[in-house]
């Protein structure tokens, strides 16, 4: 007799998987038993519940598996027995299951563990589907990776409409879902509906459903309001089982989406992650493998293909890389090293804005929507003030139109905003940025008058690229109240802010800033007063050894295929192009002119400027080729082989880490991986770019030594 | 505005459950269990439109923490109500859905209101009564309320004193029989129909409530004569004989006898006329005993008129004064058929309603009856009555 996708794990040993995951936040299984009085039969209720609040949900360890498979052990044997009609299973207030616990993925010591705790997932959650009598899923609440897995496990499926999210994000990790949902998926709701879910939503940085958006993919048969949900999901589940209600699934794939659109589907789908993604991100590309094996293999075949598919991926690389930079993220999002205590920063009830050009209109937009406080935006004349302000009220206007802020939002904060010629409108302020042309001596002249107006506590701050704060601050008598606050561009949409703390910065004024980036909902990394900060000297770094390459006579063709492996979000010169070829010059020129030994500046790109492109593009804006002109600019040396070119990227990068953690420019290896992350969408499968440096050798090769002992790498 | 009769479209309620830590709603809201009543209620009258509700009344002794915050108005938006739906809190102690009641007949009865929702909800294990009172210190200076009036049991005890006749033997086959009829309303399906089921959370898992938990069907006389007496050493007052501290919630749709004609909202009772008294706090179980009298002389009817009783069992004694006051006998069937709340449980401010629900459940059944009485007495010496007539009176033929 072929094993079922449950039997098939019947000699699966967890003893080793067990011992290793000693301080598990264990969710318990509890059972209680309903009578329907519908069909007159009985229901055994689940409850999924670790004991905490929603702020810890329930995940899935080695324990919590071992106990639910236990219980539903038991339950199928009552159901053989005939005393039982139905299974249903929930979770706890707000919760259902946030999937493995991912804090704990990087005690798995080796493959055979990590294989294991796969296989007791398919073996726990595939029970669900072999019960013998008809299980539920009442998705209550926040249901993530294994935590809709198990729902999908499940026979039928109830969603609360106050759910607040459901996802797969497992490829956003360098996973796949393997306890069941990468057949099951696809298999329930269709090919299409299941690439959204499993593939494009994770890379969507990590974008996840709204329960109104899971009903109508069929990932849910039924949808309830939060107030009976419970009461109605049950009174629901027992009139499936007295046969009144017949469920009807028009997402699911019949024959001729099998034969046709299902390989068609992951055809485009493949094609298009090539183009957007590139191919060094594993799990994507193996997710399109089992989706597609999906449309014709049976369930326990789908099973056993997550299984080999997932212990590939957890002996990788990338994967760790993946959870590595995850949890980082999540970390600084609360915590910022060499911040000062919060206790030091001004409350913040009123914030100057120096300058109305691009980058100021849009910081200064975004302190008015998140501090919700008046915000002054002075310039030189009234039309560049007045076009600043229209500006932001418009972009506020369009949010409103949106449907995104209320009347009353958009017209308290559209009165929020002030403009001025007179840096006396900063007289009451607590914090002024200033964002005025990139010239130090025009810079301090702003400085030394705005002194003369604001209060004599008010953190001043800069929102400069290129210069040094404290060249700036010299022009201040109080330079102890100056900072650097770094925006990037687009602002509204970059989570990064890198907080400049001068030598002489105080900590209120560091406090400040720092808090201030906070409100704005992103994330601030401390760096010292060095040019570049860290994300544009890292680029600088990167772009600077492109376009030298480019002026020592290697194809522009090369040197794209050169960091390919890299993974970056794009090659170097769109990324040029997209910060726009004058700002790149200039950086690179910033970067040369402090570190002339080891940065190169570019004529030739100086050259560009002026031509304004390097790619020629269709009008989808679709590269076509390198422009003539550009191509002109290759000189007339050797060139690179792009395995010669990316050792020198290599070894140049992680040199000028090293150098910035030797001059403190930050704390550590984890807030340059953070800063490249969320500055320059750096990605999580390089770590940021500390681990893949360790991972290539790089590192060793240049100090000896990696930055992450043990490395952050793949198991055997 | 135009005078208009009112009727009792429909009640609901939750299963009421034991009071305290091993209770079944220990780890359920208050406001959660009336908004599951209101939802149960609105969603088996598909045909109250919501919009239409003119207010929402909602009745609760202890209104603080989860009974705090205008119970009408908060359980009208938790319930999905439209906001235009407007709604209050009121409390009467335990006559608090009943002045719910006559407080929203009132408003319809003048012609103010169409529509309107009444209900009460007591959390006796989160709320228990008298917890954080303040009472005046004139109270006591100037004797005008005993400190005894403010422990219910000694009230009941007092009561024996003043009526030594009703003896704690007459009060133990009371309190027996309350049981026993309500068990047998159970076998014969009389009271599940009007109870909406609450999911449970405990530590345990979620669990469903389906039942009131604080039945005793198996009590016998020779086990409640072994009960001790919690108010007084020797007294007569027992678990066996008093109502139990109780979690519940009930609901109740009203409306204008026009309206609900025009919207084909059924009437289960039409209200015929209401009477709140006070009497000495000190024995306060003797209140119904005025409040009726005042309900049937408005009525212009007589106590011999009353074909059905739903007095409130908040002890057994007390309703026995009142049935010995007119004359009844302790086991005349027109009294309680259906057991009370000896046996059901006393939610205070909730269980006007719940002798509502069941009268009206009653009507349905005996269209001999023409009117039928709800009662019951109320802390700090007080009683409340409501006098119904039932729609499906064939005029005893």
């Amino acid at each position: 007799m072929p094993k079922t996708a449950v039997s098939q794990y019947d000699s699966l040993d967890v003893s080793t998987l067990l011992q290793h995951s000693v301080d598990e936040v264990v969710t318990h299984s509890y059972v209680k038993r309903i009578s329907l009085p519908n069909s007159k039969k009985t229901l055994a209720l689940i409850t999924l519940d670790n004991g905490k609040d929603h702020t810890r949900p329930n995940t899935l360890g080695p324990h919590s598996l071992v106990e639910l498979r236990a219980t539903l052990l038991e339950l199928r044997e009552e159901a053989r027995s005939g005393s039982l009609g139905a299974v249903a299973i929930t979770g706890n207030p707000f919760i259902l299951a946030a999937g493995a616990d991912l804090s704990k993925v990087g005690d798995i010591p080796d493959v055979i563990t990590g294989l294991a705790m796969v296989q007791l997932g398919h073996q726990t959650l595939g029970l669900l589907g072999e019960l013998g009598v008809p299980s539920f899923c009442f998705i209550n609440g926040l249901a993530l990776g294994g935590g809709l897995e198990i729902a999908l496990n499940c026979d039928y499926r109830t969603l609360s409409s106050a759910v607040a999210a459901l996802a797969l994000p497992e490829v956003f990790l360098g996973l796949i879902p393997g306890w069941g949902g990468a057949w099951l998926l696809p298999n329930l709701i269709g090919i299409k509906n299941a690439l959204t879910v499993m593939v494009e939503n994770p890379l969507k940085t990590n974008r996840t459903l709204k329960p109104a958006g899971a009903l109508e993919l069929g990932i849910a048969d039924v949808m309830f309001p939060p107030a009976r949900y419970l009461e109605d999901s049950l009174a629901w589940a027992d009139r499936v089982v007295a046969g009144k209600i017949t469920v009807k699934r028009p997402n699911e794939p019949g024959k001729i989406e099998r034969a046709t659109l299902w390989p068609a589907a992951i055809n485009v789908a493949r094609k298009s992650l090539r183009e957007k993604l590139g191919t060094v991100a594993r799990s994507p590309y193996v997710a399109l493998d089992l989706m597609l094996a999906a449309k014709s293999s049976t369930k326990a075949q789908g099973f056993a293909a997550e299984d080999a598919a997932l212990a590939e991926l957890i002996a990788g690389d990338q994967f760790r890389a993946s959870i590595y930079a995850f949890m980082l993220v999540q970390k600084r999002q609360k915590v910022t090293p060499g911040a000062p205590d919060k206790e030091h920063a001004l409350p913040l009830t009123k914030v100057g804005v120096v300058g109305g050009g691009l980058m100021a209109r849009q910081f200064a937009l975004e302190i008015v929507r998140r501090l919700e406080v008046p915000v002054v935006i002075s310039d030189i004349s009234r039309e560049r003030v007045d076009a600043a302000t229209e500006w932001m009220r418009d972009e506020l206007s369009t949010l409103h139109h949106k449907g995104r802020l209320h009347t009353d939002q958009l017209q308290k904060l559209s009165a929020l905003i002030e403009g001025a010629t007179d840096m006396a409108a900063f007289s009451d302020c607590d914090l002024v940025i200033e964002a005025v042309f990139e010239e130090l001596s025009v810079k301090k002249q702003v400085f030394t008058e705005l002194e003369k107006h604001v209060r004599e506590d008010a953190i001043l701050a800069s929102n400069t690229s290129s210069l040094a704060i404290a060249d700036i601050a010299s022009a201040l008598k109080h330079p102890e109240r100056m900072v650097g606050i770094h925006f990037f561009n687009p602002v509204a949409v970059m989570p990064l802010v890198e907080v400049v703390a001068a030598e002489l910065s105080s900590e209120p004024a560091v406090a400040t800033a720092v808090s201030a980036v906070r409100k704005l909902r992103k994330t601030p990394i401390v760096t010292a007063d060095s040019t570049g900060f860290v994300v544009n000297r890292l680029l600088a770094k990167l772009l600077g050894e492109a376009m030298h390459a480019i002026e020592t006579g290697t194809p522009y063709e090369v040197v794209t295929e050169s960091v390919q492996p890299l993974g970056l979000p794009m090659g170097p010169f769109e990324l040029l192009e997209l910060v726009g070829l004058q700002v790149g010059a200039h950086v690179l020129d910033t970067h040369h002119r402090a570190f002339p030994e080891r940065f190169f500046a570019s004529d030739a790109l100086h050259q560009l400027v002026t031509q304004g492109k390097i790619y020629d593009r269709d009008a989808k804006k679709t590269i076509k080729g390198v422009s003539k002109e550009a191509k002109a600019l290759i000189g007339s040396g050797p060139g690179y082989t792009a395995g010669e070119l990316r050792e020198r990227v290599h070894d140049g990068l992680a040199d000028e880490v090293w150098r910035m953690l030797e001059e403190g420019v930050v704390e550590s290896a984890e807030d340059i991986d953070v800063a490249m992350i969320l500055g320059a969408g750096w990605p999580f499968q390089m770590g940021g770019i500390t681990p893949y440096l360790d991972r290539t050798g790089a590192s060793e090769k240049v100090r000896g030594q990696t930055f992450h002992s043990p490395p952050i790498k793949g198991v055997a | 505005m135009q005078p208009d009769r009112v009727v009792f479209v429909d009640g609901v309620r939750t299963p009421f459950g034991r009071a305290g830590e091993k209770g079944m709603y220990w780890r359920t809201r208050a406001d959660d269990m009336v908004v599951s009543a209101l939802i149960g209620l609105l969603e088996r009258n598909p045909n109250i439109p919501p919009e239409a509700i003119d207010d929402v009344a909602i009745a609760a002794t202890t209104q603080e923490g989860d009974q705090g915050l205008t119970l009408g108005r908060t359980a009208a938006i938790l319930a999905g109500l439209p906001q235009s739906v407007p709604g209050y809190a009121l409390d009467r102690m335990c006559a608090g859905a009943m002045t719910a009641v006559t407080t929203i007949g009132s408003a319809i009865g003048i012609g103010a209101y169409d529509i309107g929702i009444a209900g009460g909800v007591e959390h006796m294990g989160r709320h228990p009564l008298g917890a954080d009172v303040d009472p005046n210190p004139r109270f006591l200076s100037e004797k005008l309320v005993s400190p005894d009036a403010l422990n219910m049991g000694i009230t009941a005890e007092r009561l024996h004193d003043r009526f030594p006749h009703l003896t704690k033997e007459r009060a133990d086959a009371f309190g027996l029989a309350s049981q026993l009829k309500v068990e047998a309303a159970y076998q014969a399906g009389h009271i599940q129909g009007d109870l909406i089921p609450v999911a449970l959370r405990s530590d345990e898992g979620y669990g469903l409530a389906t039942e009131d938990e604080g039945r005793r069907p198996s009590t016998t006389m020779a086990g409640l004569a072994e009960l001790r007496t919690p108010f007084r050493p020797h007294g007569k007052v027992t678990a066996g004989n008093a109502s139990p501290l109780t979690d519940g919630a009930t609901v109740a749709a009203l409306a204008s006898q026009t309206t609900a004609q025009k919207l084909g909202l059924g009437a289960k009772m039409t209200m015929v006329s209401f009477g709140f008294a006070g009497v000495e706090p000190e024995v306060m179980g003797l209140g119904p005993i005025p409040s009726t009298q005042k309900a049937l002389d408005k009525a212009g009817l007589s106590i011999e008129d009353v074909g059905l009783f739903e007095l409130n069992e908040a002890f057994a004694v007390q309703v026995l004064s009142f049935l010995d006051h007119y004359g009844i006998a302790d086991d005349d069937p027109r009294v309680n058929p259906w057991g009370g709340a000896i046996a059901l449980g006393h939610p205070l401010a909730a269980s006007g309603v719940r002798l509502m629900i069941q009268l009206a459940r009653q009507f349905e059944t005996r269209p001999e009856v023409q009117y039928g009485l709800t009662a019951m007495c109320v802390g700090l010496g007080q009683g409340g009555s409501v006098l119904w007539e039932n729609p499906h009176f064939t005029g005893g033929k």
